[in-house]
């Protein structure tokens, strides 16, 4: 008999936090553990389809033949991050997929054309050789670097420039570009005055050295998407692979030489990137889509709940409350605050659905039941027989739909397509909770309910 | 007691012709309509002020050089398909301003455009998925039933279930695409994958009734045991395939109009599911057990000399 009621005690505490977890307008976790705090909120993530907004899939863009570097990815992935952060979206999700993708996910952003076009630039960083003149800060040129092109975008106001300059367009030579440089950092030479000091990759040094050597004294700059950010005099060979560009008579003025070596750092994409993919979710249909699912979620519920009790009576209702705490365990596990599941349209279809294979544990039970009675056994023994024996079926045949469930998380993996994979996840999480409830929740409910009654007739069952 | 396993040939007849009919759809030209995950190219769905007819909106984007599909869902909401359109590109911009120019204010209620080696990616990956899932569940069954003689029979035979039940949904959607314009997108591949799921998990059911019933009654006949394990599992199956049509069906009602479609595949793909589970695997294990194959290619090849033993089906 205690046992049983230990059983009662640990579900009823496991649905009791899942509904506070579960209940809209939660406070979330705000707590000091020792030294360390805790403070979570706990809401339910919308994904892009209920709340609206873009999604984008970035592939690297590299000549025939070559690979990315896992490194170059890394380094666009946090160069993304920041401009992407800098657009104030809440929450928004940037993943690498596969070796030359990235995901970025801008959910609920008013204008998703723009805030694309703001961190889709290349951020191209380049160091070309301008010869015995120096280039003029904000000049737009054209380089060696990706062929020689006209430059794009007219500095003052973005629109394309279609016109090419009266006189035929020098062509500066890039010596080394973003690639080649390793860190780049404000110092101070022996005067005290700023400086920015540059280190280089190996390939770098090479042809930054030969360049230097034989051009000492000559005029440099550093190009950001063919625009200039800075101009110097190269007044040695810097072959180690170690340089500083000084700013002239008393050196750069900070705020300049910390927003260059931002840029050196951060500005500049290792490889150039291009959309492949694009979708854009408009907010008016998501929150539409969003009301029709509770809706739907209801009446499905509903539907089987009426179905369960006309169906099995009193063991329908047990398995009713046993489907009632699935769903409020479910729910809180998507809402968890630690790992929480994005929830999409297709992952609330999820949902709906395993609820309808939720019961079905329960319906395995009981069907097995009805055969056990039928062989003449008493209530009590028929049903732990249908427990019993109803266990490998459940065990096996979900096993072979969380297989499903695991392939199509890979399906979804490398296309971005969240939404897949929200699927998946959802239905995975359903069939694990429902093993729980059907089973752990049911037979103690029943078990509990035959210690209380002294053994119920069985008339409140339905025989074959 | 039904005897559902005598009746075999009409079940199997049942489901070729079924599949027929849905295969000479796939097969004649405009099979399925692909949608743009694996074609590539772009669905835009905007919502105007006003009401807007298709045919000024594909002028403009013609003389954009955008040739595009436009229909109507509603009178102030387009559809547009057309090749691709990057969002960061001055192409959009323009698209936008001349749609704008056309038919006035407008929101953009979605937006998708796809590259065309993403889309021929998006069809490779759902091929692989399909297979990989297949090969899993060969080999889960194969290992759970390994208890019983011939065991990797049970994995086969519940693969053919599950390939009837896509073939099922393919030949329908095929036979829909024709009718109702639907595409084939990447969730539709999604449906097909939980088709196949639902479909093992019930064969796999009535499979295991029939390995328990096996190993509890050795000595009775394999079609006695047949019938009789499908006769237990018939009132969970039914049941079961219920209360999911049920909830499916609640959300075709009731849910969003970019889910209906994602329901009615599954509703098909479970139907299949739940008639291939009773009428088509376990009728293919006895055939394959008793050697119905080996006298049906025995009389047709009726020249040869019979070798091998006579078996007597029940």
């Amino acid at each position: 008999m205690t046992r049983h009621f230990r059983w009662l005690l640990f579900i009823i505490l496991i649905v009791v936090v899942a509904v506070w977890v579960a209940l809209p307008d939660n406070p979330g976790i705000h707590l000091s553990i020792g030294g360390t705090r805790i403070d979570r909120d706990i809401e339910v993530r919308q994904g892009l389809d209920l709340q609206g907004g873009i999604q984008v899939l970035l592939e690297a863009q590299v000549p025939e033949g070559a690979t990315v570097q896992p490194e170059s990815m890394e380094a666009a992935k946090l160069i993304i991050e920041r401009r992407v952060n800098a657009l104030g979206v809440v929450e928004p999700v940037i993943q690498l997929a596969q070796n030359n993708r990235i995901i970025v996910e801008l959910p609920g952003v008013k204008d998703p054309d723009r805030a694309v076009q703001t961190f889709g630039q290349t951020g191209r960083l380049e160091f070309v050789g301008s010869g015995s003149t120096p280039l003029q800060l904000g000049e737009l040129v054209t380089t060696t670097l990706g062929g020689p092109e006209a430059p794009a975008t007219d500095q003052q106001d973005g629109e394309t420039d279609a016109a090419a300059p009266d006189a035929e367009p020098l062509v500066y030579e890039t010596v080394i570009e973003g690639r080649h440089l390793s860190d780049a950092t404000v110092g101070y030479d022996e005067l005290n005055r700023v400086q920015i000091e540059f280190s280089l990759t190996s390939e770098g040094t090479e042809l930054f050295g030969d360049f230097t050597t034989e051009n000492i004294g000559q005029w440099m700059s550093i190009l950001m998407d063919k625009e200039v950010i800075s101009s110097a005099v190269i007044e040695s060979a810097i072959t180690r692979g170690r340089g500083v560009i000084r700013g002239g008579g008393s050196g750069y003025p900070l705020e300049e030489a910390q927003s260059i070596v931002i840029q050196l750092k951060y500005g500049a994409l290792p490889v150039p990137l291009e959309i492949v993919q694009t979708r854009t979710i408009g907010p008016s249909l998501g929150q539409d889509s969003l009301q029709k699912s509770y809706v739907a979620g209801a009446v499905g519920l509903a539907i089987v709940a009426i179905f369960m009790v006309v169906y099995y009576r009193l063991a329908g209702l047990v398995a009713n409350i046993a489907l009632a705490a699935y769903a409020v365990i479910v729910f809180a596990i998507f809402k968890n605050p630690f790992q929480p599941v994005t929830l999409t349209l297709a992952g609330g279809a999820g949902f709906i659905l395993s609820v309808g294979m939720a019961v079905d544990a329960n319906i395995l039970i009981f069907e097995r039941t009805k055969e056990e009675l039928r062989l003449g056994k008493s209530m009590r023994s028929a049903l732990e027989a249908g427990f019993d024996r109803a266990w490998s079926s459940i065990r096996d045949s979900n096993i072979s739909t969380l297989i499903t469930c695991a392939i199509l998380i890979y399906f979804g993996a490398t296309l971005g397509a969240s939404i897949i994979q929200g699927f998946a996840v959802t239905l995975a999480i359903g069939v694990l909770v429902s093993m729980f409830t059907a089973i752990i929740v049911s037979r103690t409910l029943l078990r509990i309910l035959f210690s209380l009654s002294g053994g119920l007739g069985r008339n409140w069952f339905p025989a074959a | 007691m039904i005897d559902i396993v005598s009746h075999r040939g009409r079940y199997f007849i049942l489901s070729a012709v079924v599949i027929l009919f849905g295969l000479i759809s796939l097969i004649a030209p405009g099979g399925l309509r692909l949608g743009i995950d694996f074609t590539g190219g772009t669905l835009w769905e905007i919502e105007f002020g006003e009401d807007v007819q298709p045919g000024p909106i594909r002028e403009a984007l013609e003389s954009l050089g955008y040739e595009s599909v436009v229909q109507t869902t509603g009178d102030k909401t387009v559809l547009i398909r057309t090749r691709e359109l990057s969002p960061d590109s001055p192409a959009k911009s323009a698209a936008v301003e001349a749609l704008s120019d056309t038919g006035g204010e407008f929101v953009e209620l979605r937006f998708e455009s796809i590259g065309p080696t993403v889309g021929a990616e998006i069809a490779q990956r759902a091929v692989i998925a399909v297979a990989l899932a297949c090969v899993g569940i060969l080999l889960y069954l194969w290992w759970a039933f390994r208890q019983v003689q011939g065991a990797f029979r049970y994995g086969a035979c519940a693969v053919v279930a599950l390939t009837h039940d896509a073939l099922v949904v393919l030949g329908t959607f095929s036979i829909l695409g024709r009718i109702f314009q639907v595409d084939i997108d990447a969730m539709f591949v999604t449906a097909i994958l939980t088709v196949i799921g639902f479909s093992v998990h019930d064969t796999i059911v009535v499979f295991d009734r029939v390995r328990e019933n096996l190993l509890r009654f050795p000595n009775e006949p394999f079609k006695l045991v047949l019938n009789h394990s499908l006769f237990q599992t018939l009132g969970r199956s039914l049941t079961t395939s219920i209360t999911v049509i049920f909830t499916l069906l609640a959300i075709i009602l009731f849910g969003g109009e970019t889910i209906k479609w994602f329901a009615i595949t599954l509703i098909i793909g479970i139907v299949s599911g739940t008639y291939s589970s009773i009428f088509n695997a376990s009728q293919v294990l006895y055939a394959w057990t008793e050697g119905d194959f080996n006298r049906l290619f025995g009389r047709v090849f009726r020249s040869r000399t019979p070798a091998g033993p006579d078996v007597q089906g029940a």
